[in-house]
């Protein structure tokens, strides 16, 4: 699927916006906004780590991708499993969208849920270990069910 | 028979558990004390959906996952 790319290690980010680009840019959008994630050094991390669980990651992007249809829109996203290093990407997501008003709202709600719903777990990595990053990282909403 | 797995960072072998429902599931896991904080911050889906509810009928078969604390991007 185009719409929801993984890769294991960093993004391509070239090839894979160039290739959003060539696909949409004849669909009659007014407005393509494309958020492109770096990973940062700081903390003395020499990069970040990430798992995904595909199956609940998949139904929270095709109910994105619903939402954004009705407004006449679309979401894109890639993101990485394993080992991105620092000053290469994990992370990108797009907005095509009729004009730039509803794309710009809409990438904000999407990269915000995101960061809040998707189920990706990341850690820093430290010395060639993984840490789990549970300082940054936020509850699902309904958590603490079974607790 | 469900299965319980548990995801990212709990770092824990999935289990087979004779339950009917999540209530017994929360007696059963709190009694392992590496869990506690796990089971306070976890979300918790059936079949890779989202519950909210710890009297929802579990069936044979079903699988039951854990989710901690998320951050993507």
């Amino acid at each position: 699927m185009t719409e929801l790319q993984l890769f294991d290690g960093s993004l391509p980010v070239e090839d894979i916006t160039n290739g959003w680009y060539k696909e949409f840019k004849n669909s009659n959008y007014g407005a393509i906004i494309t958020f492109v994630g770096v990973v940062r050094d700081e903390n003395e991390i020499d990069g970040l780590s990430f798992d995904i669980y595909e199956p609940i990651l998949n139904s929270w992007f095709d109910a994105w991708q619903e939402k954004a249809k009705a407004k006449g829109a679309i979401v894109l996203m890639a993101h990485s499993k394993g080992d991105v290093l620092n000053h290469t990407s994990s992370y990108i997501s797009a907005v095509c969208s009729p004009q730039r008003r509803v794309g710009l709202e809409l990438i904000d709600e999407f990269v915000e849920d995101f960061k809040a719903s998707a189920p990706i777990w990341k850690y820093d990595i430290i010395d060639g270990k993984r840490e789990y990053a549970l300082k940054r990282s936020t509850a699902i909403n309904g958590a603490g069910l079974l607790s | 028979m469900v299965t319980v797995e548990f995801l990212g960072p709990i770092g824990k072998e999935p289990l087979k558990l004779d339950i009917s429902n999540l209530n017994q599931l929360s007696d059963i896991l709190k009694q392992d004390e590496s869990l506690t904080s796990w089971l306070q911050n976890s979300a918790v889906a059936i079949n890779d959906m989202l519950v909210q509810d710890k009297n929802i009928e579990l069936k044979d078969g079903d699988k039951i996952s854990l989710l901690p604390p998320v951050c993507g991007g």
